[in-house]
């Protein structure tokens, strides 16, 4: 049958054919392969259907060319249409390995159950699944939690059981390795705020508060925020990757039978990674968006160096400074939880492990958001 | 069809880096050929696999199919010899995003005109002719390791390909499922005349499928026997080639 490329092949046809008053005999000449048109079956169908009185058909191959499974899935239409008008079939014409391969194919039954049909749900059904489905992503997520919360107290008593070398490349991924992507973001948002400020300022001829709104906005919130962001994005989506992939590979599972909590393993390390880093990420961008600031004010509205410094340490006291700290440290929990998160709950298949990475941003992203506006409103509420 | 060259392998090295894993390897896999490649753990059958489908380059060396040395062949060229090859990876491979029959149908929408019944009606065929019928809907990781290799090679047979082949078929198998698919393999063989080249260990399939092999060694680096795997058994005079085909039970002639 494997006749070279070259050769091209006669064009598939079939020619029935009655040479016995119940007998239809098909004709099958030419190459009968998937990469060519086939002909037909309504023809066959029509005339076996039509046609009360015919009690067999028979095949006729002496002029068959190449065949492959186009031949097979044809002569099984022709079939099915015979067995549900009652006719018998005579494979005796076909080639023998056409009868082996439909003898193969018939041979393992289909399982019962596993076909699985198209299943519609009522509306009130399907409003239930998604409420049970919420519940359960709402208690996966306390679960979550929980067993974070365990393994931290672990730690505090020496007993977490990931590996130091772990925790120093994770802290060099998610710190050092970060520096350039902090240092231009961050750099860009000082000299925005510092332009957008300028312009307002300049119709007061108050331009030298430049300084002012770029200390306090950059230290109190906006440096965390901006870390935090470009830390979901980077750092969370490597974690939720990283441990969706160790998911897929069935790595957890071989953890949780060797008796380690992956929780403890590989989620505590990353979350201290990410509580010691995100600050100190955060000071440094507090410190790159002033630079930012100072550029706009010295360059745009010609405040003297020394003049913008000496007001943004007036202007700059150590709560803000705090607040701006404790800003990051939760965002660093909230972004290492995201990641962490979505990654143990990926399924198993290379798109699931794509999910969890797109679901660990947006949940990150997310929850600084919401915090943010919380920590903002409790800090009105103190008085800070 | 015995005697014609479906692949033809001249004077190829094997190499990673500096590392020269088989020199001087010449061979020629005869259409119709269940071809065992055999060999210790380590000694590059994989490699020789992934050079024989062009995923990997050899360092030096030919590998022919027909007139076309498939690694002098332009880009055009080699994609389509390779269209004419199934390969059944050794953990099936399957995209793990797609059902069953997405997976089977893929190579079937690209390379050919069928319609979507036409192409279902392929796709039912092929799952029914490894066992699989009614899984159509199934993804990858609702099913067993060795279901999984049957779809992967449900997958590998979908363009009806002229030669077949198969990285460690029975790795991972059963018993009786590895007998089946030896079964299964002879076949394909028999009823499409497929070319069928096979990188096993397992000394069960080695005697019950294959009609021609290679033994690669890894102390001498090179083909050190070749033919039929049940006369190598029987009377090679070679000793590594005679353990190992005897499971190192020196003497006996025994399965």
């Amino acid at each position: 049958m494997n006749v070279s490329m070259d050769t091209t092949p006669a064009p598939p046809r079939l020619l029935a054919t009655r040479p016995a008053a119940d007998t239809l005999l098909l004709e099958l000449s030419g190459s009968w392969r998937l990469t060519e048109p086939l002909p037909e079956t309504d023809e066959v169908k029509g005339s076996i259907e039509s046609s009360k009185n015919i009690g067999q058909i028979a095949f006729d191959t002496t002029r068959l060319g190449d065949w492959d499974s186009g031949l097979i899935i044809y002569l099984m239409r022709i079939f099915d249409a015979c067995s549900k008008a009652g006719i018998q079939v005579d494979r005796k014409g076909l080639p023998e390995g056409v009868r082996r391969l439909m003898t193969l194919a018939a041979e393992v039954p289909e399982r019962k159950g596993a076909k699985r049909g198209i299943q519609k749900e009522a509306f009130l059904s399907s409003l239930g699944g998604r409420a049970v489905d919420a519940s359960r992503a709402a208690k996966d997520i306390i679960d979550f939690l929980g067993e974070s919360f365990v393994a931290f107290g672990g730690l505090l008593k020496g007993k977490a059981t990931f590996r130091r070398a772990d925790l120093l490349l994770l802290i060099e991924e998610c710190g050092l390795q970060a520096l350039p992507i902090v240092s231009l973001i961050s750099l860009l948002v000082g000299l925005i705020l510092a332009f957008v400020g300028a312009i307002q300022l300049k119709l007061f001829g108050a331009q030298v508060y430049v300084a002012d709104i770029v200390a306090i906005a950059m230290v109190r919130v906006m440096g965390a925020i901006m870390t935090g962001i470009i830390m979901a994005g980077r750092t969370g989506a490597a974690f939720a990757a990283q441990i969706g992939t160790m998911q897929v590979n069935e790595e957890i599972d071989a953890l949780k039978t060797m008796g380690i909590s992956p929780v403890d393993f590989l989620v505590l390390p990353r979350m201290i990674a990410l509580i010691i880093m995100m600050p100190l990420l955060c000071i440094y961008a507090d410190l790159m968006g002033i630079i930012g600031g100072l550029i706009v004010g010295v360059g745009m509205l010609n405040i003297n160096p020394i003049e913008y410094l000496n007001r943004t340490q007036e202007t700059l006291t150590l709560t803000t400074f705090w607040i701006g700290l404790f800003h990051s440290a939760v965002f660093g929990v909230l972004v290492a939880m995201a990641g962490c998160l979505r990654g143990m709950q990926c399924g198993r298949s290379a798109s699931d492990v794509g999910y969890a990475a797109t679901s660990a941003v947006v949940t990150g992203i997310v929850s600084i958001i919401i915090a943010t506006a919380i920590i903002t409103f409790m800090c009105e509420v103190l008085g800070l | 069809m015995g005697g014609i060259a479906a692949i033809l392998v001249e004077d190829l090295d094997m190499a990673y880096g500096d590392f020269v894993l088989m020199r001087d390897l010449n061979f020629t896999v005869n259409r119709g050929d269940v071809f065992i490649i055999m060999g210790g753990s380590g000694c590059g059958k994989s490699t020789l696999l992934k050079i024989l489908v062009g995923l990997k380059s050899p360092a030096r060396g030919r590998v022919f199919f027909g007139d076309i040395d498939l690694w002098a062949a332009d880009p055009k060229t080699r994609e389509a010899i390779q269209r004419r090859f199934g390969i059944l990876y050794q953990s099936g491979a399957l995209w793990s995003s797609m059902t069953l029959a997405e997976n089977i149908a893929l190579p079937l929408q690209q390379y050919t005109k069928l319609t979507p019944g036409q192409v279902r009606e392929v796709v039912a065929l092929k799952l029914a002719l490894v066992g699989l019928a009614g899984f159509e809907d199934f993804y990858p990781s609702e099913i067993s390791g060795g279901m999984k290799k049957r779809a992967g090679l449900a997958r590998a047979m979908a363009l009806d390909p002229d030669i077949l082949f198969f990285d460690e078929p029975s790795a991972g198998l059963d018993p009786v499922s590895s007998r089946l698919l030896d079964d299964l393999i002879l076949e394909l063989r028999e009823s499409l005349k497929t070319t069928i080249v096979v990188v096993t260990h397992e000394l069960a399939s080695i005697f019950a499928i294959g009609n021609n092999s290679i033994y690669l060694d890894v102390e001498e680096k090179t083909i050190t026997a070749s033919g039929d795997p049940r006369k190598l058994r029987d009377d090679s005079p070679n000793s590594n080639v005679h353990k190992f085909l005897t499971r190192g039970e020196e003497g006996s002639h025994n399965e």
